[in-house]
């Protein structure tokens, strides 16, 4: 069962990340880069790990595939123009890919037999932020505080005089 | 007596899977489980869409002083008959320099997310349709894939009117779904579960609305809900006096049938998450009234809620871009944080009076400040253009 919805899902995820690499029209490219997102999402929950894949859809398709549809839009105009197709992209991506299995081939700790983990629930997840994780968690809340305001602060109106 | 009248559509989905029972292995019992309450909720909310959309225009008629609707069927209630016969009759128009498929997309993708989103939702005793642990996040998850149908109908009809209602959508979209989701924060808080089946069990005793961060949390809630559905004072997106009908610009017959009915459902599913957290979900007023099954108390809410949404329309004209922005940055962002800060001195302080009073002050303070720092008797002048005499 879980084969059969894990083909299904690869299929479809790979058939939509190809079609993002290859479409002539930008923006066709970028929303099926959302799909895509849409598959790995489901992967997670074919997973068990619920909570990361509704993460995963909240922030890369409600944010990340919002914001580059805005930034095709908002900057040059030639998002319209038919792209060549770039072979050297092919020869680096295969070289990527080799390099990859070629790793995961040679590494030994990867032979074991993956130890039974109980589901990863947003409780638990959220007792572990809380108690073992709590200065890594702190620190990137900070962080985006900061960016937030530095956000608000770009977009200030400048004082009249 | 009164037990079977509340839990009479959980014995009746047992009844139709009991011929399955045994026979059939659990995945089709699963399946069979789901359709059972897909279909039950299509079948309900798309009934109370008609209902609405004739009451609407029946009550909007009454507060502008003119009879709605009344010429088909009796007070006019058969109007979304003929008007569903009139979207499906009409002709499809499809602009020649439109982008077809994801044209043809969007109104898909937006009513599919639509009604995603109220599967989540508890509406009595035992009838929440799809149980899971995160389902507050996956409301929020579905909907704001609802952004993405937006520009594509938008971008998809090439069309500048469509274009500019999409960007005006997505802008307030996004500016609102922070409001929104901050002021979820302290009822997860306080519960301690994303579950919404959870969130009502806590409301047994006492609403959350009725503290002080709950009554705040709630209103700006309601607000940031009304501008996530687009509905009045917030149209700007399909401001019909300024860019046709935004982003729907270029739908005609029942693609634009579907576009009007994912907002209404988007809305139906905004109140039915602001009852599970601030108004008890299904839970009674007061505990000698829950003879009267769960999910009669659930639509009344339901209903009043709709109802003021409708008022709302009836009374306010709609707002500027730019005071839609200001409200949200300015004000709604400081006081939903202001609300977290609140729950948790009323969880400190022992929820009980000393903590109820506690958390009114810091409202108050935050409230009476933001006031004076925003000038908000100032910004009633007219106003003064930077780049247009």
């Amino acid at each position: 069962m879980s084969t059969v919805a894990f083909t299904i899902i690869a299929i479809l995820t790979l058939a939509a990340a190809l079609a993002a690499a290859t479409l002539q029209k930008l923006m066709h490219a970028a929303l099926s880069f959302a799909v895509m997102f849409l598959g790995i999402s489901a992967f997670f929950f074919l997973l068990g790990a619920e909570f990361v894949g509704l993460v995963q859809i909240f922030v890369y398709i409600g944010a990340v595939a919002v914001l580059i549809v805005f930034t095709i839009l908002l900057t040059r105009h030639d998002a319209e123009k038919v792209r060549g197709f770039n072979w050297s992209g092919v020869v680096v991506a295969l070289a990527v890919f080799g390099g990859l299995t070629w790793a995961m081939e040679n590494t030994k700790s990867l032979l074991i037999d993956p130890p039974q983990i109980e589901p990863l629930t947003v409780h638990r997840i959220g007792e572990l932020l809380m108690t073992g994780y709590v200065w890594p968690l702190l620190c990137v809340g900070v962080l985006l505080t900061a960016a937030l305001i530095g956000a608000l602060i770009l977009v200030l109106e400048e004082k009249r005089e | 007596m009164a037990d079977s009248v509340d839990q009479v559509f959980i014995r009746a989905k047992e009844c139709l899977l009991a011929p399955l029972a045994g026979h059939a292995p659990g995945w089709l019992i699963q399946v069979a489980s789901s359709l059972i309450n897909i279909g039950a909720l299509l079948g309900v909310f798309l009934t109370l869409f008609a209902l609405m959309s004739v009451l609407e225009r029946k009550i909007l008629g009454r507060m502008q002083n003119r009879y709605g609707p009344n010429r088909v069927g009796p007070f006019g209630l058969f109007q979304p008959v003929a008007d569903g016969i009139k979207m499906l009759i009409k002709e499809d128009i499809v602009p020649a320099r439109a982008d077809k498929v994801v044209h043809f997309l969007a109104p898909i993708l937006i009513a599919a997310t639509a009604i995603l989103s109220l599967g989540v939702i508890p509406y009595g005793r035992n009838m929440t349709p799809f149980v899971i642990d995160g389902g507050i996040l996956f409301f929020f998850a579905v909907g704001s894939t609802t952004e993405l149908a937006v520009f594509m109908a938008g971008w998809g009809s090439n069309n500048k009117f469509s274009m500019l209602g999409a960007m005006r959508a997505i802008a307030q979209m996004i500016s609102y779904e922070l409001p929104l989701l901050v002021t979820v924060l302290p009822v997860v808080m306080i519960v301690g579960s994303l579950n919404p089946d959870q969130i009502v069990a806590a409301q047994t005793k006492m609403w959350f609305v009725l503290t002080p961060w709950g009554a705040v949390a709630f209103i700006l809630f309601f607000v940031s809900g009304l501008v996530e559905s687009n509905r009045t004072p917030f149209d700007v997106p399909e401001g019909e006096s300024e860019i046709v009908a935004g982003h729907m610009t270029e739908y005609s017959g029942f693609k634009y049938a579907t576009f009007f009915m994912a907002e209404y459902i988007g809305m139906f599913a905004v109140s039915g998450l602001a009852i599970t957290l601030f108004l008890g979900g299904w839970h009674a007023p007061i505990s000698i009234l829950e003879f009267i099954p769960s999910y009669i108390w659930f639509f009344l809410k339901l209903s009043s809620l709709l109802f003021v949404y409708i008022w709302l329309r009836g009374t306010l004209p709609r707002t500027r871009v730019d005071q839609i922005m200001n409200f949200a940055w300015k004000f709604m962002l400081p006081m939903a944080f202001t609300c977290i800060i609140a729950a948790a001195v009323w969880h400190y302080a022992g929820r009980g009076l000393a903590g109820w009073l506690w958390s009114l002050a810091v409202i108050a303070v935050v409230y009476v400040m933001l006031s004076i720092l925003l000038e908000t008797k100032k910004k009633f002048a007219p106003r003064t253009y930077r780049f247009a005499e």
